[in-house]
């Protein structure tokens, strides 16, 4: 599965480690929610960098006293009409301060690369390679936003009152 | 009028490129069904039984004339000439073509129309009064606030992938015309002792399988809180409205089982975290959005000009005028209903030559502006009383001056089994054959105000449980029967029917319905006691007793 990070397909570093296999060391690895809450503290502070899948029926709350320490949060799609991990993403970034990797994984189509971005996703496991290269020509289909989330993107509402400053400074 | 900015156009015109797109990588085998369809859902296609389906929205109910004449085009252009006015303020084209609805949204996107969200598991249209800015006594123009929710709902990215559908409705009466109990939220305007204005929310109404009022959820909510209390709502029922089966995920399953207070409380602690943030409406913009909505210049006008008083000799004008038009606001205009329900019609049809002759009458006597409500009839909301009498000649010659708003004849009825792939049961036929059985108006004014629904399956789009008499096709070994309540209704009193007795089958559900008035007609305690206070005063039983005597 491709995934694109910055708008481009890059090649995925985090090595996923399965429930039963052994962690390494160091490198980068990928871990399930269970497997990190097993030893959550040790997990966090190992040499390489830790990043965890969440499921989309968990309280992110629990990820937060790890944040600063978690290099990836990967959430969940396990269809794309599921849009539980959109919620997560914003509490995760606009409420929780998450500053490192949040990657859309599972069920993750063209169609949803706007939202996710929205939402504050910035790594996309995609499913299908087609989606993964029309990715940068999709994130432009549009250019105005109704709703104000953690991507700073300016309103239409805002927008409109900025284009008003502008035409009563003008007269 | 809102008049559509070029932020506003962008979106709309990005939206239709999107779907073009989609379409085409949907023809050419690239996106498969599944994919494909919540797609086309989300802009309002559904596959029927014999075509593919198109809902475009009519937000709050206001149309331009212009906007009219568009939808008038598209059903003549790429359906078959007319199309279904809906319980949503929607409007429904039954015999679109796959490849040409981009054709169509751009056709509709120039007179700034869209489909977006009208179907699909996110937030739908927004509904309002269709009296909205007109009605008198009403608190203050319930649009403007709607106006903020739609472009607030319209590609949310957080909640575009919801449990199940969302739907909103707001009204500013004392009188409820807008159905906000039976809505996911609803929305009452009103302004508290400090002379603020802000809404009673409720929360968890809906009708479908399990129909539920709506609950109070918070009293009084600040204008300026309005988004951000709304965000908390969505994003407690994104997170935790069931998911494991489809007919109980809306949110009114989630307020019952978790009750009123827990649910109140889980949104109170997730709204504190963010009720000073980004969302906050600052008057600014409340004005900005008020702004760009455009009223009437009305004249002072007589509330009895002489023509008016020249007409009341024709019996025909006055049954017409007595039922079919309402106060204005403003001295010396009225608020015209036009009934979509001829004896023997499919209620809420019109044809696009009508279409087109209503949006030159709406420019001719109503400032170019028209209503559509939930009861499936359009409005004209700016006539002159002076004009009523030439309106009423050109609306009669349409066949949209039908006098029997809101009494018998006036019913609510879902598309059914002949075109829902959903249904169990006609609907339409039903509606038909009970408009012929009142088609005498006299009886049906001494009825007086009677809402009867008909829905063709238990998802209830036909509102059956709110109707005064409620009609509900159901599926018996392979025939049609229906089930019949009564003491329904959608108002401020909002509840659900009573079940009157076992379903009957096809053939006899118009002598049922007339049993039923005819025991209303005995029982009434006088002649204006209402047929739904008669059944709140005396119960289902009476009825009951009457109308299965003989069965």
């Amino acid at each position: 599965m491709p995934l694109v990070k910055s708008g481009k397909i890059t090649t995925d570093i985090f090595a996923h480690v399965a429930d039963d296999a052994a962690i390494p060391g160091d490198g980068a690895i990928l871990i399930s929610a269970a497997r990190f809450l097993e030893d959550a503290e040790a997990l966090s502070r190992r040499v390489g960098r830790t990043g965890v899948i969440w499921p989309n029926n968990r309280d992110v709350d629990d990820l937060v006293p790890y944040l600063e320490r978690l290099a990836v949060v990967a959430l969940l799609f396990p269809t794309f009409r599921d849009g539980r991990a959109y919620s997560q993403a914003r509490l995760l970034r606009e409420r929780h301060g998450y500053r490192g990797e949040l990657r859309a994984t599972g069920q993750v189509l063209r169609d949803q690369f706007v939202f996710m971005l929205r939402a504050g996703f910035d790594a996309f496991e995609v499913k299908k390679e087609s989606d993964a290269e029309a990715f940068a020509a999709t994130v432009k289909r549009y250019s105005v936003f109704y709703q104000p989330t953690g991507d700073g993107r300016v309103t239409a509402l805002h927008r409109r009152m900025q284009l008003r400053h502008s035409e009563s400074a003008g007269q | 009028m809102y008049a559509y900015d070029e932020l506003d156009r962008t979106i709309i015109n990005e939206r239709v490129s999107e779907f073009r797109d989609q379409v085409k990588r949907r023809l050419s085998g690239e996106l498969t069904e599944d994919e494909f369809k919540m797609l086309r859902l989300q802009n309002g296609v559904y596959l029927q039984l014999h075509a593919y389906m198109f809902r475009v929205a009519i937000p709050y109910g206001t149309l331009s004339s212009k906007q009219l004449r568009a939808l008038a085009h598209v059903a003549r252009r790429y359906d078959r000439g007319y199309g279904h006015f809906t319980t949503r303020q929607n409007i429904q084209f039954n015999w679109i073509k796959l490849a040409e609805l981009p054709d169509a949204l751009a056709d509709l996107a120039e007179v700034g129309i869209h489909a977006m969200q009208t179907s699909g598991n996110n937030t739908r249209n927004v509904t309002s009064d269709q009296w909205a800015g007109v009605a008198p006594g009403e608190v203050e123009d319930p649009r403007i606030w709607s106006e903020l929710l739609r472009q607030y709902t319209t590609l949310h990215p957080e909640f575009s992938f919801l449990p199940r559908k969302f739907k909103f409705a707001i009204t500013a009466s004392d009188h409820d015309r807008a159905a906000i109990k039976v809505h996911d939220i609803g929305l009452r305007l009103y302004k508290n002792e400090a002379g603020e204005t802000g809404f009673e929310v409720l929360v968890g109404g809906g009708l479908g399988r399990t129909p539920f009022i709506g609950k109070t959820i918070k009293p009084f909510v600040h204008g300026h809180d309005l988004l951000s209390y709304v965000e908390a709502i969505l994003r407690v029922y994104n997170q935790y409205g069931r998911r494991d089966n489809i007919y109980k995920a809306r949110i009114k399953i989630l307020v019952h089982e978790l009750g009123i207070e827990k649910f109140a409380q889980e949104v109170e602690e997730e709204w504190l975290q963010m009720r000073d943030s980004a969302l906050t409406i600052d008057d600014a913009v409340i004005e900005d959005i008020r702004s760009r909505f455009t009223y009437p210049a009305y004249e002072k006008l007589p509330h009895m000009p002489d023509e008016l008083k020249k007409a009341a000799h024709d019996p025909h004008f006055e049954a017409w005028r007595k039922n079919s038009v309402a106060l204005h606001k403003v001295p010396g205009y009225a608020i015209v209903t036009l009934s979509l329900k001829p004896v023997g019609g499919p209620p809420g049809d019109a044809t696009a030559d009508q279409m087109d002759a209503i949006a030159d009458l709406a420019d001719k006597y109503s400032f170019g502006e028209i209503r559509v409500g939930h009861e499936q009839n359009l409005a004209l909301p700016h006539v002159a009383r002076r004009d009523l009498p030439a309106l009423w000649k050109a609306l009669d010659k349409i066949g949209v001056a039908t006098p029997n708003v809101n009494l018998v004849s006036d019913i609510i009825a879902c598309p059914g089994l002949d075109y829902c792939s959903l249904a169990n049961a006609r609907s339409i036929p039903i509606a038909q054959e009970l408009t012929r059985r009142f088609a005498n108006h006299d009886t049906a004014n001494m009825i007086g105000r009677l809402h009867i629904n008909i829905s063709g399956c238990i998802n209830a789009c036909g509102h059956h449980h709110v109707g005064h008499i409620g009609i509900l096709g159901v599926e018996k070994n392979g025939e049609e029967f229906y089930q019949i309540t009564i003491g329904g209704r959608a108002d401020e009193k909002a509840e659900v029917g009573t079940l009157i007795g076992p379903a009957v089958p096809y053939g006899e559900v118009a002598d049922v319905v007339e049993d039923i008035v005819e025991a209303y007609l005995a029982l009434r305690a006088r002649p204006d006691e209402l047929f739904i206070d008669t059944v709140k005063r005396l119960g289902v039983e009476p009825f009951r007793e009457r109308v299965y005597a003989t069965r």
